[in-house]
C-alpha cells in the first residue's frame, strides 16, 4: 500500500453510520436508505444484496456524493480513513472522490464519452489524481490497462470506445477507477450488462487487483451467486433497511432473517425440477412512509404476535447480525410450496415446430448507393426440432442470435434461408392471410415487461388484441369474460382491465404479457428471456406460472435465456448456441452435468454458483465473442478454445451424435 | 325576411372544422386518464393560466370576426330581402364606431387633431394652414386643449372601475359555485394556477373597461393614411395571425403525420420516397416557393375575376392559399421528427407482439403507432404556431403574404414602413402591430412551453 496514506490505528477504512438518504419531495419523502450501518475493513469485500429499490444503489451514491438532484443525505456520517466525507466542501469531495474512492457503475456503453479515446479518459482520471504522473500520463494509462488485463494495452488506449467490446469497456471503466490507487472500490452492479463469460473474467480481476492492491471492495448486486464468488462478508438490504450482516460462510450455511432464508428458497436449480418454486407472498412496501413495526411482517411466514411490538431490534453485532424479533431457532418457514406433476412427455414422434438449416442474414450496407458489402450472420446454418409438451431452452450468450431465432421462427423476421416447419406447415413460404390465421398457434414472451406493452391502451385491450386480431373469442362480451379469466389463471385481479400498464410491477406486467399470449390459445410460446428483467423472487413467481399453464394447457416452450440456473429447473431439452449455429443440443440433464462441447463447459463453469463451498474445477474463457460479420475460419470456436487443435481451424466440424438425443458439433468428438 | 345573410367563407368553414375537431379531441382526452395526466401538469402550472386567458381573449376576437354576414338593404320588387355586397362580421358590428369614425389621413394616439397641416377655410373668411380638429378624436370636447387631460383622466378611472367591478363580480360568482371562501382563495398555493388566471382576468378585463370607456371617444391607436382607425385595424389582424398560425397546421398535419410514420413504420422503398420528396421540398427555399405560388394564385384572380362574389371572398382565398402553401413548406420538419420516432418506436416489443398476433399494418399504425407519437405532433404544432404569425408578417412586408386589402400586422407594417422616415415620424402603426403580435407571441411561446415540458416523457422521469 501507499505508505503517504494516514495510519488510522485500525483496519477500518470505511464506516457508515445510520445513513438515511430520502428522495422527492420533502413534504412526504422516499426513504430510500432508512438508517444503515456499514462497516469496511482494509482489504475485504463486501457485498450488498438485495431486489431492485432495496435503497443498495442509493448508499453508494450517497457515500460518494453522487446522489441525483431530488435526493439528500438527511442523517448519518460517512467517515472514510478518519474523514467525514458528507461534510467535506464540494472542491475536498472532487479530490476524495476517483482519488481514494472509486466507482464503477453498471452501463460501461454509457459511462464513457464515445468521442474521446479510451486513453484520454483514463489519462484524465491519473492527471487529477496521481500528481506524480500528471504530467506525462500516458506510461501510466498503459500500465493501467496493462493491469486490468487489456491485450495490448499501447494500441489500446488510442481507441474509441465503440471500438472496444463491453467487457473491455467495464475493464477501461476499472482502469480509470484505480488511476487514483483508491483505498475503497465502489462497484454498482458491474458485471449485470455484461456475459456469463465476460462476468466472470471480470471478477476474476476485481480479485486479482483487490490481491494486489490490497483495496477493500463494497460490491453491490443482486445476483447470489456473484455473493457466492465474491464476498468475504455479506449485507442483505430490503426496502431501505439492512436486515442481515454475516460472513459469507456463515449467510450460505444458515441465513437468519426470514427474508434471507426466503431469497435462497426462491431460487430455481436442477432438484426443484418437479416443484413449484417458494415465493415471497405480497410486495415491497412503498417506502415513502414511517414503519412503525417491520417492514417484512406482511410477507412474513413466521410472523407472530411478537412482531407487531415496534421495529425489530437489531440482534448481534453491527458486522454480524440480523434484523429481527425473533431468535433464530424461532424462525419456522414452512414448506409451502405446492408439487407440480407432469407427466413425462416422450420426445419420440413427429416434432411441433422444426427448423432446418435456418439462416438470417442482415446485409452490411455502405457508400452513397447502399450497396451491400457483407453480411452479419445472425443465425447461420441452424437445425433445431421443438416436440409437443416440451420445453426446449436455448442458451448463449449475447449477440449469438438467439433471440433471432426466436423471431425468425414466428416469421416476425423473414428468414435468409432454411425452412421452418410447424406442424406440417412450412412457414417460410407462408405469405398474408394463411400467415396470419396461422399466427395464432405460435406466440411470443418479451423479456422487457414495460416495453412490450402498448402505455396507451388499457390492461383489459392489451389483452384481447390478439383475439381481435384474429376474430376469435365470440362477440365483445364473450371477449371480456374471456380476458377476466385469462387474468384470474395468471393471478391478476380483475379490476386489471381497467387499469393502464404503468400501475404494474414489472413481475405483474409479465403476467399480462402472458396472459395477452395465452388468449389466443396457442400451442408454442417463446419465451425471450421472461425473467431477466425480474427480481430473485418476482421470476420464482413468473417461472411457476410458466411450469403450471405448461402442465395445464400442454404447452411448447422454446426459451430463451442465459440463466443456466432457469434451465436446470425449467427444461427438458437444452440447445447451446455460439455465434449462429448450435454447438451441442440434448437432454437437460446430459448437458448440465456432462456437457461435450468446451464452450458448453466454460458458459457452466463461468456461471457463479450461490454457494461458496463449490468452487468448482475453472474454466475461465478468454477473449470476447467474434463478430458474426466476420466468424474465423474453421471452428467458430477455436480462438478462444482450450483444447484447440490444428484441424479446428481448418474446417467447421460436422455435428455428430453422441447417442440418440445427444448431438455435439466438435473434432473432439468425431471418432 | 332575415335581417341578415350568413356567409360562410372557405376560411371560416375550415376554422369551424378546427373548432370541432378541437372540441372533440378535449372530450376524448377527457375519457383517457393517459391524456388527461398532462394537461393537468399544464393547468398545475402559473405561466400556462396566465398565457392561457391572453390567449383566449384573442381567440375570442378571431371568433368573432370569423362569424360572418351580409346586411339587408332593403328589399327588392317582390318583397325578397336585397343584401348588401359587402361582407361584415359581428366583430364588424361590436365594434361599428371604430370603423365608421374614419378621419382625413394620419392622427396621433389620443389626438384631437390631424396630424398634417391643411389649409382652413375661417367663419369669417379668408385661410389660415394649421392642424384642423379630427371629425370624432376628441370631438366632443369644447376646448380639446384645456379639457383634454381631465377628460382622459376620468375615462380612465371609469375604464378601469368598470373592468374591476366586472372582475370582482365574476369572481364571486366563480367562487360562490365552486364554494370557496375569500380567504382560502388568496392563501391556498393549490389553486395557485387559478390565481395567475384570475389576476390574468383582471388585466383583461380593466383592457376591455378601458376600450368601452376610451375607444368610442378617441383614436386610441391613432390613425393610419386614409384615416381609418388603427385599434380597429389591430383587432381586424388578430383573426389573420390566428387563421395563418392555426388552418396552416391543419392543412400540414395530415400529410405530416401519415407520410412521417408511413416512412417509419414500412421503411423500404416507401421510406425512400418519402425520404426523397422531403428532402428535395425543404430544399427548395421557402420564400422562393411561396412567392412563385403566389404570383400564381394572384394571375389566376385577375384573369377570373368574375368568379368571386365580392372583395372580401377574393381576399379570403388568397389567405387560405397562403396557408396551404405555408403548410406545404412546413410539414417536413414534422414528418422527420415523426419518422425517427417510429423508427424508434416499430422496434418496440409491443408492436412485434401485435405483429405476432396478425395485427394488420393499417390498425397496427393506428392503434400502437399514432398514440404514442401523438405528443410530438402537439409539441410540435403549439411551437409551430407563434413561427407562422411571425412567418405572415415577414411575408406581407415582402408583399408575397395576404391581400393587401386584408387586415394583418404584416401589412400593417408593411405600410408604416415607409412613413418611418417621415418627419415628424408616425410610429403608432408600427407600434400597435408590434404589440398585438408581441403579446399574441409571448403567450402561446409561454403556453407552448410548459405543454412541452408537461408531455414530453424525459422531463417528466427527472422530476
Amino acid at each position: 500500500m501507499n505508505q503517504t496514506r494516514p495510519q488510522t490505528g485500525h483496519d477500518l477504512v470505511l464506516d457508515v453510520r445510520d445513513l438515511c438518504t430520502h428522495l422527492g419531495s420533502r413534504n412526504r419523502p422516499v426513504r430510500a436508505v432508512d438508517g444503515v450501518d456499514l462497516r469496511l475493513h482494509h482489504g475485504e469485500t463486501f457485498v450488498l444484496v438485495g431486489e431492485s429499490g432495496c435503497g443498495k444503489s442509493m448508499i453508494a451514491l450517497s457515500t460518494m456524493r453522487l446522489l441525483p438532484p431530488s435526493g439528500r443525505v438527511v442523517d448519518g456520517e460517512v467517515v472514510l480513513n478518519g474523514r467525514s466525507l458528507l461534510d467535506l466542501p464540494e472542491v475536498e469531495m472532487r479530490r476524495e472522490r476517483g482519488g481514494r474512492i472509486g466507482m464503477i457503475f453498471q452501463e460501461p456503453m454509457t459511462s464513457l464519452n464515445p468521442v474521446m479515446t479510451a486513453g484520454r479518459q483514463v489519462a484524465e482520471a491519473v492527471r487529477l489524481h496521481d500528481p506524480q504522473h500528471a504530467a506525462d500520463p500516458r506510461a501510466r494509462v498503459v500500465e493501467l490497462f496493462r493491469q486490468v488485463g487489456i491485450p495490448d494495452p499501447a494500441r489500446r488506449v488510442d481507441e474509441y470506445p465503440h471500438q472496444l467490446s463491453g467487457g473491455m469497456k467495464q475493464r477501461v471503466m476499472i482502469a480509470m477507477a484505480l488511476a487514483g490507487r483508491p483505498d475503497v472500490l465502489i462497484a454498482d452492479e458491474p458485471t449485470t450488462a455484461l456475459d456469463v463469460t465476460i462476468q466472470a473474467q471480470v471478477l476474476q480481476l476485481l480479485r486479482d487487483l483487490q490481491r494486489e492492491t490490497g483495496m477493500a471492495i463494497l460490491l453491490i448486486t443482486h445476483d447470489l451467486g456473484v455473493v457466492a464468488e465474491m464476498a468475504d462478508r455479506v449485507g442483505v438490504m430490503y426496502a431501505g433497511q439492512m436486515v442481515e450482516v454475516g460472513a459469507v460462510d456463515d449467510f450460505f450455511r444458515q441465513p437468519r432473517h426470514p427474508y434471507s432464508r426466503k431469497l435462497f428458497r426462491s431460487l430455481p436449480d436442477a432438484s426443484k425440477r418437479n416443484q413449484g418454486l417458494d415465493i415471497i407472498k405480497g410486495m415491497v412496501p412503498p417506502l415513502d412512509r414511517e414503519f412503525t413495526l417491520c417492514r417484512f411482517r406482511d410477507r412474513c411466514e413466521a410472523a407472530r404476535e411478537l412482531c407487531g411490538g415496534g421495529p425489530p431490534p437489531w440482534q448481534g453485532e453491527t458486522e454480524d447480525g440480523y434484523r429481527c424479533h425473533l431468535g433464530v431457532d424461532d424462525i419456522h418457514l414452512e414448506q409451502a410450496v405446492l408439487p407440480v406433476t407432469r407427466d413425462p412427455v416422450e420426445n419420440g414422434g413427429r416434432p411441433l415446430m422444426q427448423a432446418t438449416g435456418l439462416k438470417v442474414h442482415f446485409p452490411i450496407r455502405k457508400g452513397v448507393l447502399r450497396r451491400t458489402v457483407g453480411h452479419v450472420k445472425a443465425v447461420d446454418g441452424l437445425d433445431m426440432a421443438l416436440h409437443a409438451g416440451r420445453t426446449l431452452a436455448l442458451v448463449g450468450e449475447s449477440g449469438c442470435g438467439k433471440t433471432t431465432v426466436g423471431k425468425a421462427l414466428l416469421q416476425l423476421l423473414r428468414p435468409t434461408g432454411g425452412s421452418v416447419d410447424f406442424d406440417g406447415t412450412e412457414l417460410t413460404q407462408l405469405k398474408g392471410e394463411p400467415l396470419r390465421r396461422l399466427r395464432r398457434s405460435f406466440q411470443i414472451i418479451f423479456q422487457d415487461p414495460a416495453s412490450s406493452m402498448n402505455p396507451r391502451m388499457l390492461v383489459g385491450d392489451i389483452v384481447a388484441e390478439g383475439m381481435r386480431a384474429q376474430g376469435i373469442g365470440g362477440d365483445r362480451n364473450a371477449q371480456r369474460a374471456r380476458v377476466a379469466e385469462l387474468l384470474g389463471q395468471v393471478g391478476l385481479p380483475a379490476d386489471a382491465v381497467q387499469r393502464y400498464p404503468h400501475e404494474f410491477s414489472g413481475g405483474q406486467r409479465q403476467r399480462i404479457a402472458i396472459a395477452r399470449a395465452l388468449a389466443v390459445d396457442p400451442r408454442l410460446i417463446v419465451c425471450d428471456e421472461p425473467t431477466s428483467a425480474l427480481d430473485v423472487s418476482v421470476q420464482a413467481q413468473v417461472l411457476n406460472l410458466l411450469k403450471e399453464l405448461q402442465a395445464a394447457l400442454d404447452l411448447s416452450y422454446l426459451f430463451i435465456t442465459h440463466n443456466i440456473a432457469v434451465v436446470a429447473y425449467l427444461a427438458d431439452e437444452v440447445a447451446v448456441m455460439y455465434l449462429g449455429r448450435i454447438v451441442e443440443q440434448g437432454p437437460v440433464g446430459r448437458i448440465l452435468n456432462a456437457p461435450a462441447h468446451p464452450y458448453t463447459e466454460a458458459l457452466l463453469a463461468s456461471v457463479p454458483v450461490p454457494d461458496p463451498a463449490r468452487h468448482r474445477e475453472v474454466l475461465r474463457l478468454e477473449g470476447d465473442m467474434p463478430s458474426p460479420a466476420n466468424p474465423p475460419a474453421g471452428c467458430h470456436f477455436h480462438e478462444r478454445c482450450p483444447k484447440a487443435e490444428p484441424r479446428c481451424r481448418e474446417a467447421y466440424p460436422p455435428t455428430v451424435a453422441l447417442d440418440e438425443t445427444h448431438r455435439v458439433a466438435c473434432w473432439l468428438h468425431q471418432e | 325576411m332575415m335581417p341578415f345573410q350568413p356567409v360562410v367563407l372557405a376560411t371560416d368553414a375550415l376554422i369551424y372544422l378546427l373548432v370541432l375537431l378541437a372540441g372533440s379531441l378535449a372530450w376524448y382526452t377527457r375519457r383517457h386518464a393517459h391524456l388527461r395526466a398532462p394537461w393537468r401538469r399544464v393547468a398545475r402550472s402559473r405561466t400556462a393560466m396566465g398565457s392561457l386567458v391572453v390567449i383566449a381573449l384573442y381567440v375570442l376576437i378571431g371568433l368573432l370576426d370569423t362569424l360572418h354576414y351580409r346586411p339587408a338593404s332593403g328589399e327588392d320588387g317582390n318583397g325578397q330581402a336585397r343584401y348588401a355586397s359587402e361582407v361584415m362580421s359581428v366583430l364588424d358590428l361590436i365594434a361599428t364606431p371604430l370603423r365608421e369614425h374614419s378621419e382625413k389621413t394620419y392622427s396621433a394616439p389620443f389626438a384631437t387633431h390631424l396630424y398634417a397641416r391643411e389649409t382652413i377655410e375661417l367663419p369669417g373668411g379668408g385661410q389660415v394652414r394649421d392642424f384642423p380638429r379630427l371629425k370624432w378624436g376628441g370631438a366632443h370636447l369644447a376646448d380639446p386643449d384645456a379639457d383634454r387631460g381631465a377628460d382622459l383622466l376620468i375615462r380612465v378611472l371609469g375604464g378601469v372601475v368598470l373592468g374591476g367591478t366586472a372582475w370582482l363580480l365574476s369572481l364571486a360568482v366563480a367562487l360562490r359555485r365552486r364554494g370557496h371562501r375569500w380567504r382560502r382563495w388568496w392563501r391556498d398555493p393549490a389553486i395557485g394556477p387559478l390565481r395567475s388566471a384570475a389576476w390574468a382576468g383582471l388585466a383583461v378585463l380593466v383592457l376591455l373597461g378601458l376600450t368601452l370607456t376610451l375607444a368610442g371617444a378617441y383614436h386610441v391607436l391613432g390613425t393610419d393614411k386614409v384615416g381609418e382607425d388603427v385599434f380597429y385595424q389591430s383587432l381586424k389582424s388578430i383573426r389573420t395571425g390566428l387563421v395563418i398560425g392555426t388552418l396552416t397546421t391543419l392543412v400540414m398535419l395530415p400529410a405530416a403525420i401519415l407520410l412521417g410514420i408511413m416512412a417509419g413504420y414500412f421503411r423500404g422503398w416507401v421510406d425512400d420516397v418519402i425520404q426523397y420528396l422531403y428532402t428535395t421540398l425543404s430544399s427548395v427555399p421557402g420564400v422562393l416557393l411561396i412567392a412563385a405560388a403566389v404570383l400564381i394564385m394572384q394571375i389566376y384572380m385577375s384573369n377570373h375575376q368574375d368568379e368571386f362574389n365580392s372583395l372580401t371572398e377574393r381576399a379570403d382565398l388568397r389567405l387560405l392559399f397562403l396557408c396551404v402553401i405555408l403548410g406545404v413548406t412546413s410539414w417536413t420538419s414534422l414528418c422527420r421528427l415523426l419518422r425517427g420516432e417510429t423508427l424508434k418506436l416499430r422496434q418496440l416489443e409491443y408492436v412485434q407482439a401485435a405483429q405476432a398476433f396478425g395485427v394488420g399494418h393499417f390498425t397496427t399504425l393506428m392503434r400502437h403507432i399514432l398514440p404514442n407519437v401523438m405528443h410530438i405532433v402537439l409539441i410540435v404544432v403549439v411551437l409551430d404556431f407563434s413561427g407562422l404569425v411571425l412567418a405572415e408578417a415577414v411575408l406581407s412586408y415582402i408583399n408575397i403574404g395576404v391581400d393587401p386589402n386584408t387586415n394583418s400586422w404584416g401589412n400593417m407594417i408593411n405600410s408604416a414602413r415607409l412613413e418611418l422616415a417621415r418627419e415628424p415620424v408616425v410610429w403608432w402603426s408600427l407600434l400597435a402591430a408590434f404589440v398585438f403580435m408581441f403579446v399574441l407571441v409571448l403567450a402561446a411561446n409561454l403556453f407552448a412551453d410548459v405543454v412541452r415540458d408537461a408531455f414530453d416523457p424525459r422531463l417528466r422521469e427527472r422530476t
